[in-house]
C-alpha cells in the first residue's frame, strides 16, 4: 500500500515539473510570429511532401523478434526467483523453453531477417 | 560475521528521526503526506541537481578527453556554467510547428521524463533513502524504463519531420533490442540473487559482492549490462538516431526551448540511472568495500557514510561510459543491431543457463569459500 503511494508520488512529481517547468517558460519566453517559422526544419528549403508515410518494413521486423523474446522474458522473471528451490526440475524445464526460442531466432536468422537490406 | 557500524553521519537517522517527530504531533493521515510531499520535492531537486552536475561533468571530462579546457568561464572553473544554461533554455521561445500533430508533439516529453522520473524513484542512494521498494525492483525498473522510448517515437512521429521520423525509427529499433540484453543480464543476477528487491539484493551483497559472487557468469552479465544499457541511452558509439551529422538533432529536431531541454534532461538522467542499477545489481549499491576477517579495514571502510559509496560507484561507472563515447567511433545501424542480435542475445540466453547451473551446483563464490 504505502509502496502504491509513493509510486503515484513519484510519478506526479514527475507530471509536475514538466507542466511547471512550461508553465515558467511560456511565461518567461518572448513569442513571435513568422509564417517560415513553422516550417519544418529540412535543409533550409521548403518541404516537400508529409513524412507521415509509409517505412522501410526492416524496423518492423525486429519489433516482431522482440515481441517474441519481451514475452518471454515475462515469463522467465518469475522463473529465475525461484529456481534455488526448483532445483534441476527448473532448469530442464526452463532449457526446453530457451531450445525453443532459441530455434525461432535461428529460423529468423537463416530465413534472412537479421540482415539488413 | 556482520559487523553493524553506528554511522553518525547517515541521512537514514535523520529521516527516522523526523518521522518519529511528526508522527508523535500529528495523525496518521497528515504524517504520511507530509511525507509523501517532502519525498516528491527531494525527487525533483535530486533530479535536477544530478542533471546540471552531470552536465558539467560531461563537459569537462570530455574537454580533458580532448585536451582542451572546457566551460572555465562562468564561475570559478565554470562551475555556474550549467546553471546558466538552464537559465537560457527557459528563457527560449517555444516553437509551434505548422502541420504537427499538436496533442502528440505536447505529449512526448511527459513520457520521457515521467519514465526516467519513475525509474529514478526506484533507486537506493543509501541505506533507507529509496522511493519506491517493490519486491518486484528489478522488473518494475525495466519496465517503467521502457516507456521512454513511447516518448521518443511520438516526438519522432509528431514532428512531420523526415529527420525526426528517421531518429526515431532507428532510435526504437535500437532501444528494444537492447532492452532484451538488458532485461537478460539482470535475470541472470537475480537467478544469483535469488530476489528481484532491491533492498535485500544488496543486503544480501555485504560480504560478497554479485559481481564476485558469481564470478564468470557475472563478470560476463555485467559487461552486457554494460553495453546494452550505454545503446539504451542513445549515447556514444551508439549515438546514430541523433547522429547530428545526418540527422541533424535526430527525433527532437523540431523541439526548442524547454521541450528540448526536457530531451536533454532525461538523456542525462538516464545515464545516470543506468550506472546506478550497474551499481545496485552488480556492484553492492550503498555497501562498502568490506572482506571478511580484515576487521580493522572493515571499521575504516563502514565510517563512509553509504550515500558516499552509492555515489562513487555510480561517478566510476559514469566515467567509464563517457570514456566509451569518447573513444570509438559511431557504427552502422545494421552493425548496432548485428552485435545484438548475432551476439549478445545468444551468449546471454547461455549465461543465464550458466549462472543457473553455477547457482545448484554450489559453484559460487560464497560457497566456495564458506563466507557468511
Amino acid at each position: 500500500m504505502s509502496s502504491l503511494s509513493l509510486f503515484l508520488t513519484v510519478f506526479i512529481s514527475g507530471v509536475v515539473l514538466v507542466i511547471v517547468g512550461l508553465g515558467i517558460a511560456i511565461l518567461l519566453a518572448p513569442q513571435s510570429f513568422n509564417l517560415q517559422k513553422g516550417e519544418p526544419y529540412e535543409c533550409g528549403i521548403p518541404t516537400h511532401g508529409t513524412s507521415w508515410m509509409q517505412f522501410k518494413a526492416g524496423y518492423y521486423l525486429y519489433a516482431i523478434l522482440y515481441l517474441m523474446f519481451d514475452v518471454e522474458t515475462i515469463f522467465l522473471f518469475p522463473w529465475s526467483v525461484v529456481v534455488r528451490d526448483l532445483g534441476y526440475t527448473g532448469l530442464y524445464s526452463i532449457l526446453f523453453f530457451i531450445v525453443i526460442l532459441g530455434l525461432g531466432l535461428a529460423y529468423a536468422w537463416k530465413k534472412g531477417v537479421l540482415k539488413w537490406s | 560475521m556482520i559487523l553493524n557500524y553506528s554511522q553518525p553521519l547517515e541521512i537514514s537517522n535523520l529521516t527516522s528521526w523526523f518521522d518519529q517527530y511528526l508522527r508523535s504531533n500529528l495523525s496518521e493521515f497528515w504524517t504520511l503526506l507530509i511525507e509523501f510531499v517532502l519525498v516528491g520535492i527531494f525527487l525533483l531537486a535530486a533530479y535536477a541537481v544530478i542533471a546540471l552536475i552531470l552536465i558539467y561533468a560531461e563537459r569537462k571530462i570530455t574537454a580533458f578527453f580532448q585536451a582542451r579546457l572546457g566551460p572555465n568561464r562562468v564561475g570559478k572553473w565554470g562551475l555556474l556554467q550549467s546553471v546558466a544554461d538552464m537559465i537560457k533554455i527557459l528563457l527560449k521561445e517555444i516553437i509551434r510547428i505548422n502541420r504537427s500533430d499538436r496533442f502528440l508533439f505536447f505529449a512526448a516529453p511527459f513520457f520521457m521524463i515521467v519514465a526516467s522520473m519513475l525509474t529514478f524513484g526506484a533507486i537506493p542512494f543509501g541505506k533507507g533513502l529509496q522511493a519506491i521498494d517493490f519486491n518486484i525492483g528489478v522488473l518494475y525498473v525495466t519496465a517503467v524504463s521502457s516507456l521512454g522510448i513511447i516518448g521518443v517515437l511520438l516526438a519522432g512521429w509528431s514532428s512531420n519531420n523526415k529527420y525526426s521520423m528517421i531518429g526515431a525509427m532507428r532510435s526504437g529499433a535500437q532501444f528494444i533490442s537492447y532492452e532484451l540484453s538488458s532485461g537478460f543480464a539482470l535475470m541472470t543476477i537475480v537467478v544469483l540473487a535469488g530476489t528481484m528487491q532491491f533492498s535485500q539484493m544488496i543486503e544480501g551483497q555485504r560480504f560478497c559482492w554479485n559481481i564476485f559472487n558469481g564470478h564468470i557468469s557475472s563478470i560476463i552479465a555485467f559487461v552486457i549490462y554494460l553495453i546494452s544499457g550505454h545503446a539504451e541511452t542513445n549515447r556514444g558509439p551508439f549515438d546514430l538516431p541523433e547522429a547530428e551529422s545526418e540527422l541533424t538533432a535526430g527525433y527532437h529536431t523540431e523541439y526548442s526551448g524547454l521541450q528540448f531541454g526536457f530531451y536533454y534532461l532525461a538523456e542525462y538522467l538516464n545515464m545516470f540511472i543506468i550506472a546506478s542499477i550497474a551499481t545496485t545489481v552488480f556492484l553492492g549499491g550503498y555497501l562498502p568495500i568490506q572482506i571478511q576477517g580484515w576487521d580493522a579495514f572493515n571499521g575504516i571502510m563502514g565510517y563512509i557514510p553509504s550515500y558516499v559509496w552509492f555515489f562513487s560507484k555510480t561517478g566510476f561507472l559514469i566515467f567509464l561510459s563517457l570514456w566509451v563515447r569518447w573513444s570509438f567511433p559511431r557504427l552502422r545501424i545494421d552493425q548496432l543491431l548485428n552485435l545484438e542480435w548475432k551476439y549478445l542475445l545468444p551468449i546471454n540466453l547461455v549465461n543465464l543457463l550458466l549462472m543457473v547451473i553455477l547457482v545448484l551446483t554450489g559453484l559460487t563464490l560464497k560457497n566456495l569459500f564458506g563466507i557468511l
